[in-house]
């Protein structure tokens, strides 16, 4: 299998590991992704609350470069880029008028849109289309005894729920319940972490935070995995600051959850961008037998 | 963006601007179903903390008071999380029409002056607009540097932590084809003018 893949520009920066651990995954599994060449910004939410055609004009270029390579389905590991590209995508399958100004914005450059592509999630593909069997059969690690707090966050899912559950998404719990880890129950998995507002509105996005860390915890999980980039800075990153404003002692650590798939393969750490974490994940995986 | 005098032309218009911009929004005219029942605000991860809650927001629209909505902060607290739309039973798309709000704050300039959120989202386009992709290091240092400059000072540990771990680049990521993006949201532009 080969993916079209739009990594988008927080795991190519902060979020490094997310980008290294999905392509070595891919590679693992023998799907391989293949990046698309000068993709740009998808515009996240901060685009669209300034200005609307255009903020759809630069994620329909991605879409249309996509087109261009051959189409059909472009892999993408963050929730937000997910969520904009395909809104862009389905807003103009649903209006003509939109369609039309954005196909003549993209003609001034040469590029074409038929709507014959949209991104995909890659838990998606690796839960849908490379199936839990094939990644149990490939794992060396079974997870078993390892307590994940699965944490979906809101993109992923919502608004338009393409391949799992609005309110109670569970394809992670499925996956990590197949390679054999303890899922934990997480009655908050789909909730927000608060988003872009942890750089504007901190106070709020730590309390938002601190909900999140509170429940997994009480509910005895060792290691949340993440599906989106965002999510993951605000929860790993922000964790001493939610220590600092809320007097609490959260050593939580966070992996994006290709890391947890990555380990359950016994992948290099070093492939899967481990070691970049500022909670440190050593004691959770000191067990597992990694690649050198 | 500078805030401009609104004349009271400009404000009884706003409403109807704001609709008209709405039903352009595919499935947009479903704004005119809701029974105010509430789903919103209570599903609202952010509601706690609004002046007024999204219910609210389309009380005020029908009041005509929708300037007061967009003074306050209720827009710039949606935080994108798609509650609202998925459990509206009316199928109102409210975290699209919060995104409209915004916009129609910046461009009448009706927003809290100073407010983080507007700062943070005009200063993404424009780095996106420059690289053709985002650069948090820019984009937080101009946010903070305009707003509040010793958050600088409060977020230089993170920061330091970050970069030792090889997670803060201080140089933007360029794409080649600066000058298409560019070529392409000119025209835009100028076809919304007309």
């Amino acid at each position: 299998m080969r993916y079209l893949y739009y990594p988008g520009c927080s795991p190519k920066t902060s979020n490094k590991a997310y980008d290294l651990s999905a392509r070595a995954v891919g590679q693992a599994l023998g799907c391989e992704l293949v990046e698309l060449e000068d993709w740009n910004c998808c515009g996240a939410t901060a685009y669209m609350s300034v200005r609307e055609l255009s903020a759809f004009v630069i994620a329909s270029r991605n879409l249309a470069l996509a087109e261009q390579r051959g189409g059909g389905d472009m892999v993408t590991v963050c929730s937000a880029c997910l969520t904009v590209l395909n809104k862009a995508h389905r807003y103009m399958a649903e209006s003509p008028d939109l369609r039309k100004t954005i196909g003549e914005a993209l003609a001034v450059v040469g590029l074409e849109y038929h709507n014959g592509s949209r991104a995909r999630h890659f838990l998606d593909i690796l839960v849908n289309e490379v199936g839990l069997e094939t990644i149990a059969d490939r794992a060396v690690n079974s997870l078993a005894g390892l307590r994940v707090a699965p944490y979906y966050g809101c993109q992923m899912s919502r608004p338009y729920g393409d391949f799992d559950d609005q309110e109670f998404p569970t394809s992670m719990d499925c996956l990590f319940t197949r390679l054999g880890a303890d899922v934990v129950t997480f009655p908050l998995k789909a909730h927000c972490c608060g988003g872009m507002l942890m750089s504007t509105n901190e106070e709020i996005a730590l309390r938002l935070v601190q909900d999140l860390l509170a429940c997994a915890t009480e509910y005895g999980a060792q290691v949340m995995a993440t599906v989106c980039p965002l999510c993951h800075i605000n929860l790993e990153a922000y964790q001493d600051k939610v220590n600092a404003y809320f007097g609490s002692h959260y050593a939580l650590p966070i992996v994006y959850f290709t890391q947890l798939v990555g380990v359950a393969l016994g992948l290099s750490k070093k492939e899967l961008g481990l070691g970049m974490e500022l909670v440190p994940t050593q004691e959770v995986f000191a067990s597992y037998k990694l690649a050198a | 963006m500078a805030a401009r005098e609104m004349t009271q032309n400009d404000l009884s218009q706003l409403g109807e601007v704001f609709l008209q911009h709405v039903q352009n929004i595919p499935g947009g005219e479903k704004i005119k179903l809701c029974i105010q029942c509430g789903t919103c605000s209570g599903s609202c991860p952010t509601s706690y903390a609004m002046d007024y809650t999204p219910r609210e927001i389309i009380a005020s629209l029908r009041a005509g008071q929708l300037d007061k909505v967009l003074m306050s902060n209720t827009v710039w607290l949606c935080a994108s999380c798609y509650h609202c739309t998925v459990r509206c039973p009316s199928g109102i798309k409210l975290t699209d029409i919060m995104y409209e709000l915004k916009r129609l704050g910046i461009e009448y300039g009706l927003y809290v002056q100073g407010g983080t959120t507007p700062t943070l989202s005009t200063t993404f386009l424009d780095i996106v607009n420059r690289y053709g992709r985002g650069f948090e290091a820019e984009l937080l240092a101009r946010l903070y540097l305009r707003t509040n400059p010793l958050k600088l000072l409060d977020l230089a540990p993170l920061g330091l932590k970050l970069l030792r771990h090889g997670r803060l680049p201080l140089r933007p990521e360029r794409i080649k084809a600066a000058q298409d993006l560019a070529r392409m949201l000119q025209y835009v532009q100028e076809s919304e003018v007309t």
